[in-house]
């Protein structure tokens, strides 16, 4: 089986109406074990105190807002090079989520970054690269928005997700690039020695696996609305020339 | 039950407040306009025009139910 089957927006509707129930039965069972967990069964840190507790939504709400445009970016591609609607419809469908997820990530970040550094804000790389990361996401919608033609609107809004995903590595790699800045070096890493303490990380853990699934089941609700709502449109300009 | 959060409750509790409302808001949103975009997509394969309830028949050509529907 081909993975371009999916692409075929009868088959998509068929599986994605299948996962959709079992994908909010699981993130719901993860979002609140993991927040449970992190919230009221994990001690403070020793230098952090209580605020380390934002690191239950900050660190993967951060992640999935990155993740967002890689996805959006890998759509978009496909929608270039293959011209699948349903991979356009998909990267749409993703930009709403992404923005969420992205200013959650800030917002926490001022949160956390008010009592630990002493300001809301700084003009930091990685901070700076992420707000032009959320602020890609506005006007990625925007130009959605703005075009009547949903196929020229995949094209430019598919070349504006290309220009957008400098950002969304950037605000990963920042502190790496530019080895300055408030914010800390990553929090996650392949390299167990990197990573925060044992008591942290599993609550983490779960909670970023919830934050993907929230991202997953979102991304297929808004992506079957659109397959529909595409219909919707086809079914009245039908009525439309007939009438004519 | 509720962990004692000393001096930075409020900044705790305002970072969990904030992100629950918002992911409870692109879910709500998501959900009610999949609902809307559904039943709009259902009346208009039924022959009917969205939003009416008499049973007149559209002139869409609107027979036709298709995966869209699923």
């Amino acid at each position: 089986m081909s993975i371009w089957e999916y692409a075929n927006p009868t088959k998509f509707m068929r599986v994605t109406g299948v996962a959709l129930p079992w994908l909010w039965a699981l993130t719901a069972v993860c979002l609140t074990v993991g927040l449970t967990w992190g919230f009221f069964f994990t001690p403070d840190d020793f230098r952090q105190g209580s605020t380390v507790k934002i690191i239950y939504l900050h660190v993967p709400s951060a992640l999935m807002g990155i993740n967002a445009w890689l996805m959006m970016l890998a759509t978009s591609l496909i929608w270039l090079i293959r011209r699948h609607h349903v991979s356009a419809l998909a990267a749409k469908a993703a930009a709403p989520v992404g923005a969420t997820f992205t200013l959650i990530a800030l917002a926490t970040g001022a949160l956390w970054g008010q009592p630990m550094w002493g300001t809301w804000w700084e003009w930091d790389p990685r901070l700076t690269s992420f707000l032009v990361l959320f602020l890609f996401y506005l006007g990625y919608m925007a130009l959605w928005a703005a075009i009547e033609d949903p196929d020229t609107a995949a094209d430019l809004t598919s070349v504006l997700c290309l220009v957008g995903s400098v950002f969304a590595v950037l605000s990963r790699y920042a502190l790496v690039f530019w080895n300055q800045g408030l914010h800390q070096g990553a929090s996650l890493s392949l390299d167990a020695e990197e990573n925060v303490a044992d008591v942290f990380w599993y609550p983490l853990l779960v909670c970023i696996a919830g934050f993907v699934l929230l991202f997953v089941a979102l991304v297929f609700l808004r992506t079957r609305t659109e397959i529909r709502a595409r219909r919707i449109k086809a079914l009245e300009t039908r009525a439309r020339i007939s009438a004519a | 039950m509720m962990p004692d959060l000393g001096k930075y409750a409020l900044w705790v509790l305002s970072a969990y407040g904030v992100s629950i409302a918002l992911l409870a808001s692109i879910t709500m949103l998501s959900i009610l306009q999949a609902r809307r975009t559904r039943r709009a997509l259902q009346a208009m394969e039924e022959g009917r025009k969205p939003g009416r309830r008499d049973g007149a028949r559209s002139e869409a050509p609107g027979t036709v139910k298709e995966a869209a529907n699923g």
